[in-house]
């Protein structure tokens, strides 16, 4: 016979609960994870080997885990920074998962990792929806993307902790609108900071670092108004012994409520 | 495009839950609320869904989606609104301070209809004149 069954369970649920047991198993060995989130080309790659030199010019131990579709380009140029860098090929998928990110991590990570940044595959929809157990989120995009961007991908930029713009030595020649773009993160992400950063004209470079450090260290992030759900009802705990399963019986066969004969 | 795995894991869920109850034999219908924001199209995911159920218990199932709008309240001055798409996330009326996000970042499998090989307790009495 049919039944209409209650469930009540987060579609997320499984990445989001290895998500939080990863975030507790590295914040017990002192590590911090950056998920960094862009758009293919918007210069991730290029302002992390910068931030990833300071840290090692710094004695800060860091180490970098890259993400693409498809070659170890990203891995060849972030590892000539000298800090630990591995690079992931995801076979096609257009995001990571956290339960992938911590099977790659397995072995890998050496121990006495401060900061783990993750270069997620270049992509500003599908990744959005993913914790990987990251203290702090970060969305990138350069000034050749358009001041628009973050209404365009408003879940990734309605969900980061920090924006950073890239390439800005070529603001001028673009015509990036710096203030249109403020006023549209501002409008999916109130209070959210925004970095201004060149890679070549070394403008901002190590506020990443900075930020991510004392993330690492506790300092309060930005919560986005999207990650605030006060009235969700939304459940990331585990209800594998589920006792909220309850079921109508259904005598007709349908599904569909119907009084029974009597 | 991540329906794919938004489907797949909409899937594992729901055989997990099949499993648990013991002896569902097949699964009509599922049922999920997807909030505006959620950042899933839910064309797309049906279409996933449609794919991902072949060879499972869920073959055939209907993915029906409750599409939930998303609605903010500021803080300050209780002013509610319709964040729209792009949404509005800071107050239109005040200058903001706090925006508490009501409604619209659902992805949640709501429940779903299963047969299973079980009769009911109390079989109720055909009543042959009314069919």
């Amino acid at each position: 016979m049919c039944r209409v069954v209650d469930l009540q369970q987060a579609v997320l649920a499984k990445n989001d609960r290895a998500a939080q047991t990863l975030r507790a198993e590295l914040a017990a060995r002192g590590t911090t994870v950056v998920n960094m989130l862009s758009s293919p080309g918007s210069g991730k790659t290029a302002l992390l080997e910068r931030e990833l030199v300071l840290a090692r010019e710094r004695s800060v131990p860091v180490a970098a885990l890259t993400a693409d579709l498809a070659t170890e380009n990203d891995a060849a140029r972030l590892a000539r920074s000298g800090v630990p860098v591995k690079q992931v090929l995801t076979d096609g998928l257009c995001h990571l998962e956290s339960a992938m990110l911590a099977g790659h991590l397995e072995g890998w990570l050496p121990d006495a990792t401060r900061l783990l940044f993750v270069e997620n595959v270049g992509n500003l929809v599908c990744p959005a929806s993913y914790d990987l157990g990251e203290t702090l989120r970060v969305v990138l995009a350069s000034v050749t993307e358009g001041e628009d961007k973050p209404l365009k991908y408003p879940t990734a930029f309605g969900l980061a902790q920090l924006v950073v713009v890239t390439k800005t030595d070529i603001a001028e020649a673009v015509g990036f609108d710096e203030s249109a773009f403020r006023a549209n993160v501002e409008q999916v992400n109130p209070g959210v900071e925004v970095l201004l950063t060149s890679a070549r004209s070394d403008l901002g470079v190590g506020a990443l670092l900075e930020r991510a450090l004392a993330a690492a260290d506790g300092a309060p992030v930005h919560t986005p108004v999207m990650a605030r759900e006060p009235h969700l009802h939304t459940h990331t705990h585990d209800h594998t012994n589920d006792s909220r399963t309850h079921t109508h019986d259904h005598t007709n066969g349908t599904g569909v409520m119907t009084q029974s004969g009597s | 495009m991540h329906e794919m795995s938004i489907a797949l894991a909409v899937i594992g869920q729901v055989e997990e839950a099949a499993e648990r109850a013991g002896g569902v034999t097949a699964v009509r219908s599922v049922r999920l609320q997807v909030g505006e924001l959620a950042g899933v199209v839910p064309d797309a995911l049906s279409f996933c869904f449609e794919l991902a159920c072949a060879g499972t218990v869920l073959e055939g199932a209907e993915l029906v989606t409750d599409t939930v709008p998303g609605r903010a309240r500021c803080a300050p001055c209780a002013h509610e609104w319709s964040v729209g798409m792009p949404p509005l996330l800071s107050c239109p009326r005040c200058d903001g301070g706090g925006t508490d996000l009501l409604s619209g970042r659902e992805l949640q499998i709501v429940g779903v209809q299963w047969e299973d090989g079980s009769t009911p307790a109390s079989t109720p009495e055909p009543i042959p004149e009314e069919r």
